[in-house]
């Protein structure tokens, strides 16, 4: 791996990890439930861009059956979160 | 380690690279720098489409070259998440839009002419949050 590829990704990460550190700080501080789950969602879609920046990293082709696994279930709990907002109840 | 790349791969890789953790970092800034909900739901579209495209493509453009064969398994992380984050969205709005009515707020219906304030306080009477 060349040396502006390996800087490249550690800036990456940095960037990436404050992209999360933000969300996390609205989902902390946001002052209604819809503003807490907009931020889980941006949260969970940094996460997944970390785990797709560690398999190229780590030259690893496994690490991107974790990374569709954590959009599937993100995609999945945001959209019962939403549904549970919209009518107190996720399955009726 | 052997990196068998070529170099303008790894050029390529380092931008896209680069190119969606800014993308990323701009959208979750947004999402916390943004003032009402209304604004704040189309902070993270940024991160689904610009941050998780390019860094879909540097995976791709490195593995192919590395594996010597197209690998082109990490564009189903783009599609589906192109599929699915409308549908959370159009959701989140629906629900926030139905909250702000059950506690008082008016919201215009759609077709109503719109109010000065819309573009720089967003709906009328929604407090500001932070």
């Amino acid at each position: 791996m060349s040396p502006l590829l390996s800087w490249a990704l550690a800036f990456a990460l940095g960037c990436l990890a404050l992209a999360m550190a933000l969300s996390l700080a609205r989902m902390i501080l946001g002052p209604r439930a819809e503003d807490r789950v907009v931020a889980f969602d941006c949260l969970y879609m940094n996460t997944m861009l970390v785990v797709l920046t560690l398999g190229l990293i780590y030259r690893s082709s496994s690490y991107f059956e974790a990374a569709l696994l954590i959009a599937l279930f993100g995609f999945v709990g945001s959209t019962a979160m939403a549904k549970f907002l919209l009518r107190g109840e996720v399955i009726e | 380690m052997s990196g068998t790349t070529p170099p303008w791969v790894d050029a390529l890789t380092a931008l896209l690279v680069v190119l969606g953790a800014l993308a990323a970092l701009i959208g979750s800034f947004g999402v916390l720098r943004l003032r009402t909900f209304f604004q704040r739901v189309h902070a993270p579209t940024l991160v689904t489409t610009l941050g998780v495209w390019s860094l879909t493509l540097a995976t791709v453009a490195q593995l192919s070259f590395e594996h010597g064969q197209l690998y082109v398994h990490s564009l189903l992380i783009g599609v589906f998440i192109a599929l699915t984050a409308p549908v959370t969205t159009i959701f989140l709005m629906r629900a926030a839009v139905f909250r702000a009515r059950m506690r008082g707020v008016e919201i215009p219906m759609p077709g109503d002419p719109p109010s000065v304030d819309d573009a720089t306080r967003g709906p009328a009477g929604v407090d500001p949050g932070h």
